[in-house]
């Protein structure tokens, strides 16, 4: 019954929104974000979450993944009521549905148990995200929405190929071809192994397009940039995380036909890739929301690194997906913020932040401190646990590459960074609209955000790391 | 004889890959998209051991969405922007020939590689199904304008849709509802953006698209 709720209660809210009045429709919002997150609380604590003939079911990592998620989405509501109230000109009709939608969506991907389920949820998270994305209209959002939906497709489609490829090979392994990951794992010795790596490798790519690693991430800067930084929050923090939880749900079944090697060697040769192509793209960076996409394409290839190293590094990389979420929720809304009061996200335009919006640029330099590492923030925790894991494992080259590209994107990234908040505010050209009565809106989900992953960094809570033990274990659990 | 017949499609569809990948009207991109949806209807069709209404109605129904739908969308968006030509593809005419053999080549090298399920032995069924996404993919990298990046797109789903009918008859589910979710991705959510595009700029070309640059 849960399981049911989480996916139909947001949509019946999307459909609400569609016919409430415009000031109802943003309380309406907060409501389905709230009620969204007593859902997530009532099916973690439950032992066995699942339904529709095996369908749905919350695993090790879908748990993990839910909950920060439905946390994400929760601030994120906060932040775009205020946003939305800030363009109150604008109607708010299609901006609110398509949000409850894309939670539904997001939702239904983290249950689905049948891959080819997952594969439609993916593809309507994707349509839904895309009037999102295109909300600010203009033709560079035109541009953005464009490339995020054709880039987008592409790789929605090499997912379908991989499913039916993943399919095949239990046809041809003589299973009765059945796409329930309980099925597929209960039979992977006897899939055809040639067709489980091809399968293997496509599903890698289109889902690792949805995911953004390099060199599928090309849509990542356009779609990041030109989109409201709240749908980038969601985008960085939330569909990323799902297309990785996706990858994650092929390596097991891998794993269960015992040829997994190969897997995991792709894996950490396209996380170093990712990492490195961000750590070339971020240098120099002047737009400051593209620099974040940037750091989304590294902090992903970090992920994949994490689980292709395997061992420990499994738990440091369930750990530093929460990190990465809960960091970018605290860089896109203080990026945006900071746009917003310069009406530009050049630093040719933004100087002096630290003057002009001082909590803001104050979070986007802690935030800035956090996602590139330093301590005592949460993900310093994460890359640390990977890193130790991979000299463990004696990976000395990869560990040795690891640490340089994350110092290049830190050094890429500060200098972009520094230049936002210090310096000579210049005088403002036109005059800023005033934020009155909805600055808490557009301030306090980042502080707590950024509240979070400092905790993270210094004390990781008993819930959250039974949670963390369940994801690392069902990723690992046939090794 | 059923099964040559099949094979006789498929190579036609190969074909019509390499058409659309030498020609420089967009007309005729279309055509060759439309074209090879119809015949896929048809491959579909015969790619069933036996004839019930169901699948008979999901292959009518594809063929009709690609090979009438979608084309008749297309030329028309083409009408409305009073443009004919792909103007300067990435890479020449010449070369996506060339670069469509050596996909068609590596498609059936690799597919060679791939151990058939009995009922599949002999077929073209996979080489075809990788050599047209991997078509699709180079229409689409290459071209400039919006409309024949969706061609492109179109190609590179009908390739999937091969694949998809090697597993019709185990699967007819996720077949039907994969094939007929992404035909709505590419036509709707690209209709609409094209009918912007084309508003914005009052033209399709996507090297209009080029604020967001490195």
């Amino acid at each position: 019954m849960v399981a049911l709720a989480l996916v139909i209660v947001p949509l019946v809210f999307a459909l609400l929104a569609m016919v409430v009045p415009q000031r109802v429709r943003s309380w309406l919002l907060l409501v389905a974000g709230a009620v969204q997150l007593v859902l997530a609380g009532v099916a973690l604590s439950m032992p066995v979450v699942g339904g529709l003939n095996g369908w749905l079911l919350l695993d090790g990592v879908g748990r993990l993944v839910l909950a920060f998620t439905t946390l994400l989405f929760f601030l994120c509501v906060i932040y775009a009521r205020g946003y939305l109230a800030f363009h109150p000109e604008r109607s708010n009709r299609n901006f609110i549905a398509c949000l409850l939608a894309f939670m539904a969506m997001m939702t239904l991907m983290i249950e689905a148990q049948h891959l080819g389920l997952m594969w439609v949820a993916l593809e309507t998270l994707t349509l839904a995200s895309a009037p999102l994305v295109y909300f600010e209209q203009g033709p560079r959002a035109l541009e953005a929405t464009w490339k995020y939906l054709l880039i987008g497709s592409v790789g929605i489609a090499l997912a379908l190929l991989g499913s039916l490829f993943l399919a095949y090979s239990a046809l041809r392994g003589g299973v009765a071809p059945s796409l329930l990951q309980a099925d597929l794992t209960a039979d992977a010795a006897r899939l055809s192994r040639p067709w489980l790596r091809s399968a293997f490798v496509i599903l890698f790519i289109g889902y690792g397009t949805k995911m953004g690693l390099a060199p599928m991430h090309t849509w990542k800067p356009d779609a990041y940039g030109e989109a409201p930084g709240v749908v980038g929050a969601l985008l960085a923090g939330g569909v990323t995380s799902c297309a990785f939880m996706a990858i994650l749900r092929f390596l097991r079944i891998c794993a269960a036909a015992g040829d997994a090697t190969f897997a995991r060697q792709l894996m950490v040769v396209m996380g170093l890739l990712s990492m490195a192509v961000a750590g070339a793209f971020v240098a120099r960076q002047k737009d400051f929301k593209r620099m974040l996409a940037y750091s989304s394409v590294e902090h992903m290839g970090i992920l994949v690194l994490g689980v292709g190293i395997g061992g420990a590094a499994v738990f440091g990389a369930m750990l530093h997906m929460v990190n990465n979420a809960l960091t970018k929720g605290v860089l896109f809304m203080s990026a945006a913020n900071i746009q917003r009061a310069y009406g530009s996200k050049s630093t040719d335009d933004v100087r002096g932040a630290l003057r002009r919006v001082p909590i803001s640029a104050g979070l986007l330099l802690a935030g800035f401190f956090a996602i590139t590492g330093s301590p005592p923030f949460g993900p310093f925790l994460s890359e640390f646990t990977i890193l130790n894991a991979t000299i463990a494992g004696g990976h000395w080259f990869v560990a040795a590459l690891f640490l340089l590209l994350l110092a290049v994107v830190f050094i890429g990234m500060g200098s972009t960074v520094i230049a936002v908040v210090q310096g000579e505010a210049p005088k403002a050209t036109t005059e800023a609209k005033s934020t009155r009565g909805v600055r808490f809106s557009f301030v306090a989900p980042a502080v707590l955000l950024l509240g979070l992953v400092l905790l993270l960094g210094v004390y990781i809570p008993k819930p959250l790391s039974d949670l963390l033990h369940g994801a690392a274990a069902s990723v690992e659990v046939f090794r | 004889m059923k099964s040559d017949a099949v094979d006789a499609l498929l190579v036609l569809v190969l074909l019509l890959n390499f058409f659309a990948l030498g020609t420089s009207r967009m007309r005729a991109v279309i055509n060759a998209t439309a074209l090879q949806g119809v015949v896929l209807g048809v491959i579909a069709v015969l790619a069933h051991r036996q004839f019930t209404l169901q699948p008979m109605l999901i292959a009518g129904g594809a063929a009709l969405i690609k090979g009438v739908v979608i084309p008749w969308m297309l030329l028309r968006a083409m009408r409305d922007v009073s443009i004919r030509r792909e103007i300067e593809p990435v890479i020449g005419y010449v070369s996506s020939l060339v670069a469509g053999a050596v996909a068609t080549g590596v498609a059936i090298l690799f597919a060679r590689t791939l151990p058939l399920a009995d009922e599949n032995v002999g077929s073209l069924f996979v080489p075809a199904s990788l050599a047209t996404v991997l078509t699709g993919f180079i229409i689409l990298t290459t071209r400039r304008k919006a409309i024949t990046q969706v061609a492109g797109y179109l190609v590179l789903e009908n390739g999937i849709f091969i694949m998809g009918l090697t597993l019709v008859d185990a699967m007819p589910f996720l077949v039907e509802v994969g094939v007929l979710l992404d035909l709505v991705v590419g036509i709707f959510v690209m209709g609409i953006i094209i009918y912007q595009i084309n508003r914005e700029f009052a033209s399709l070309d996507t090297t209009r698209l080029a604020h967001l640059k490195e």
